[in-house]
């Protein structure tokens, strides 16, 4: 917690410290229990009221998933990874299934891509209203929180009748997907992104318009393209700066290259660039959500997983799995045997994709064995973390949740 | 009126009526008795306010839980920011060791009657995460008094695990037997605060005023 | 694609020519170009590829060869700024030695390097010459000590008897 006393006679408080370094500054500690609720230290020292250095302590959600992965089944990984950041499960297993499919040579059908696209723009919109929620909590107003963790509920419905689970979905899996649509899913999704483009017309009018807002967040923690650039930043943050930079218009994977959607950029590179950034990307999400739908419906229902994999599985599996059994609950179906003793060809890969909060790389090293050698994540947050020690001194100290909350910095998927 | 039974210091012209801390304990041993217990466990249970401590990824089923949808406030509970000010804790998910010694100085900075409610498969027998070298059991560094497996827990399940805590509060009368026990048993099994806090090197002074 | 094959053929004509006698190897992986130089000659091609246009580097990752004795340090870079390079990424490796690992830091040419080498230097002990701040970032220094990503470090499977668990975990101290 956060202790500043003026100068002179330090009292002896219990639970508090209070170190005086130089003549004027005063070291601040903003511990894991703040209100903003992230699991993550930032050390500051202060001069009056600006800032001067800034340090963040991280780690304190580390729970070692690269080791992990080193003992553990390939097709055990893909729940693993999930776990870093929940509320993007798709995007976050996306990049490790692309890359262990280079090292085995196949690649997914046509109809799995366009799955796969889908339910990684729903997590692009979950996790983006989640960030704007949270960014709510830091600057006190408790209205967007509400009303952005509402309207998550509406895809995190879709993302549950498509896959069966809330937020962990494990849906890639190497050579397709696990399942198929519904058959009202299109009906529903259309419903969704009617709903949610009213919506953001009244998200501007009572947050990003609003001129409390407003004045806490102009010209606050402003990036120039240079400085983006050279600290290696991600996402919405990097596109509020100026930089055109988007994986899925340089290095088109999965059905990117044949739907049609633009990318805004911003260049003020302040904190409300980087609220705005968001909150049109959400728009952008919801016109691929529907013409993946389209598509979707226009074409038969075919194979969603790729033949060395499909050819495999006994003939009530893939009953069960095209949809072609009514009630399938009295069945008990799990996935292809072939997963549980895969070996992959040795070799490296690597392989990135847009997540929600910005580039996700992973680097996976085979041996030929049934588990991985090495298995290096990069999540968007880890290199989102060094703007802080660069990007803030300079600032009030009040401007720290300003900034703090723009950047939409989730710690579990720092911390791995 | 009666006299002081200490007797002390009386000044010409003063009349002393009791001394205030006996005549309030016998007050409290009385009244506990009757109806006024059931009530203070009443009032603890409709206002059980978590504090702010995301310790992992379940935290995004409970800012979900208290969303528009699951709506927890029903309960009396409201998401508060300081600890000083709230009365329960929920761990949810995965307890590293570096983020130990937060739990347990959160903890402490907690006044009582405090409870705590474990969350996810993590807290049980370390969840997905099993084997690994970073992670501690929540019971060893605060005592818990509900658990709720899952991984991770629908909202559903953390406002069930809300109203058991109601029930098992007014069941066993834990808010009323502080006031009239003034201490509660529950520190036995947990690592000392020295041990988890020790790494950070810092000078600070860990003792609190509730331990 | 015969158009891919021709563009990737430029891409490592151009890196031969930049970095000239620099490389030991290069390679194309599945994803990446695998760039080998030696360790003295790392600063320089670092400093010859950030001025042909990379300009950020995307992850530092150390993999520990045991039975060979080595470890090999791979930088993965890219470029924002410049629209043809940023198709392609480049694995700048080298190969160090097992029993005293130095190499120098890369931090004063690509500052987006900064934290992730204070990270390979916590996990593996690393240790990297001229980095402005190398101290422990994740970790706790009694777990730090163990060097948990290195190959020598097991991880302890968990018995099926909970109670000889629990009373070895509790008898080291872990803190």
């Amino acid at each position: 917690m956060a202790s500043n006393i003026s100068s002179g006679s330090v009292p002896h408080l219990p639970g508090m410290e209070v170190t005086e370094l130089s003549k004027n500054t005063y070291e601040v500690y903003i511990g894991p229990a703040h209100p903003g609720s992230g699991h993550m230290r930032i050390i500051v020292e202060v001069d009056g009221d600006v800032m001067v250095r800034v340090d963040p302590d991280i780690g304190f959600v580390h729970r070692t998933m690269e080791k992990l992965a080193e003992g553990r089944d390939w097709i055990k990984n893909i729940p693993l990874f999930e776990r870093m950041a929940i509320l993007d499960a798709c995007n976050i297993t996306l990049p490790y299934v692309e890359a262990v499919e280079r090292l085995l040579g196949t690649e997914p059908p046509d109809r799995a891509r366009y799955l796969r696209t889908l339910l990684c723009e729903i997590n692009r919109i979950a996790s983006h209203l989640y960030g704007m929620g949270i960014f709510g909590v830091f600057l006190g107003h408790s209205t967007l929180y509400m009303w952005a963790f509402g309207d998550r509920e509406v895809f995190i419905d879709l993302a549950e009748q498509m896959t069966g689970a809330r937020l962990t979905h494990s849906y890639p899996v190497f050579g397709g997907v696990r399942r198929d649509i519904p058959d009202d899913f299109p009906e529903n999704a259309r419903k969704a992104t009617k709903y949610m483009r009213n919506r953001l017309n009244e998200y501007a009018k009572i947050f990003l318009n609003n001129p409390n807002i407003r004045s806490r967040l102009e010209n606050v923690g402003i990036m120039s393209k240079n400085l983006a650039t050279e600290l290696g930043i991600v996402g919405p943050n990097l596109r509020a700066s100026g930089v055109r930079y988007d994986v899925r218009l340089n290095e088109p994977y999965e059905a990117y290259g044949d739907v049609e959607f633009e990318i805004p950029v911003f260049e003020e590179g302040d904190s409300l660039a980087r609220a705005w950034a968001r909150v049109e990307e959400i728009r952008q999400s919801l016109n691929i959500i529907e013409q993946a739908v389209d598509w979707l419906e226009k074409h038969p229902r075919e194979n969603f997983m790729h033949e060395k994999f499909w050819k495999t599985a006994p003939k009530l599996y893939k009953d069960v799995f095209s949809g072609q059994i009514d009630y399938a609950g009295k069945y008990r179906v799990k996935l292809m045997p072939l997963f549980a003793s895969l070996k992959v060809p040795p070799g490296k890969a690597f392989a990135r994709v847009e997540a929600g909060r910005g580039e996700m790389v992973y680097y996976v090293e085979s041996d030929g064995e049934d588990v991985p050698y090495r298995v290096r994540v990069v999540s968007p947050s880890f290199r989102n973390v060094i703007a802080f020690k660069y990007l803030m001194p300079g600032h009030r100290l009040m401007d720290l949740p300003a900034i703090y909350g723009s950047f939409d910095y989730f710690p579990p998927e720092w911390d791995r | 009126m009666s006299k002081s039974e200490k007797g002390n210091g009386e000044e010409k012209g003063k009349v002393y009526l009791a001394d205030l801390d006996t005549v309030a304990e016998e007050a409290k041993q009385m009244l506990m008795k009757g109806t006024i217990g059931k009530m203070v466990d009443w009032a603890n249970a409709f206002s059980l306010w978590p504090v702010h401590l995301m310790t992992s990824c379940c935290g995004c089923e409970i800012g979900a839980a208290w969303g528009p949808r699951f709506d927890n406030e029903r309960y009396g509970s409201l998401p508060w920011v300081s600890p000083r000010q709230t009365n329960l804790i929920i761990v949810e998910g995965t307890v590293t060791k570096k983020m130990a010694c937060s739990v347990r100085i959160t903890w402490d900075q907690m006044p009582y009657p405090k409870f705590a409610v474990a969350m996810g498969a993590c807290s049980l027998d370390g969840g997905i995460f099993y084997n690994s070298y970073n992670i501690v059991r929540p019971w060893q560094v605060i005592p818990i008094d509900v658990y709720i497996p899952g991984c991770p827990p629908r909202p559903e399940a953390v406002s069930r695990a809300i109203i058991e805590l109601q029930k098992l509060l007014r069941n066993k009368s834990i808010a009323s037997k502080w006031i009239t026990e003034s201490k509660r048993e529950d520190m036995k099994n947990i690592i000392p605060k020295e041990d988890l806090c020790g790494w950070r090197g810092e000078k600070v002074d860990l003792h609190t005023r509730f331990t | 694609m015969v158009g891919g094959e021709k563009k990737l053929i430029s891409i490592q004509d151009s890196l031969k020519n930049v970095l000239k006698d620099n490389i030991i190897s290069i390679e194309q992986a599945k994803g990446y170009i695998d760039v080998l130089v030696p360790t003295d000659k790392l600063v320089d091609s670092a400093k010859k590829l950030k001025e042909f246009g990379f300009d950020h580097v995307k992850s530092v990752t150390a993999v520990d060869y045991i039975a060979k004795k080595q470890f090999k340090i791979t930088y993965h870079i890219s470029s924002y700024l410049n629209e043809e390079l940023s198709k392609y990424i480049i694995g700048l490796s080298t190969i160090i030695n097992r029993d005293d690992p130095h190499l120098p830091s890369l931090s004063k040419i690509w500052v987006s390097a900064e934290f992730q080498e204070r990270e390979v230097y916590e996990f593996f002990g690393i240790i990297f010459d001229d980095h402005p701040d190398l101290r422990l970032l994740l970790l706790t220094p009694v777990v730090a000590a163990l060097k948990p990503l290195r190959k020598d470090f097991v991880v302890k499977e968990e018995s099926d008897n909970i109670e000889v668990d629990y009373a070895a975990y509790n008898a080291t101290k872990w803190w």
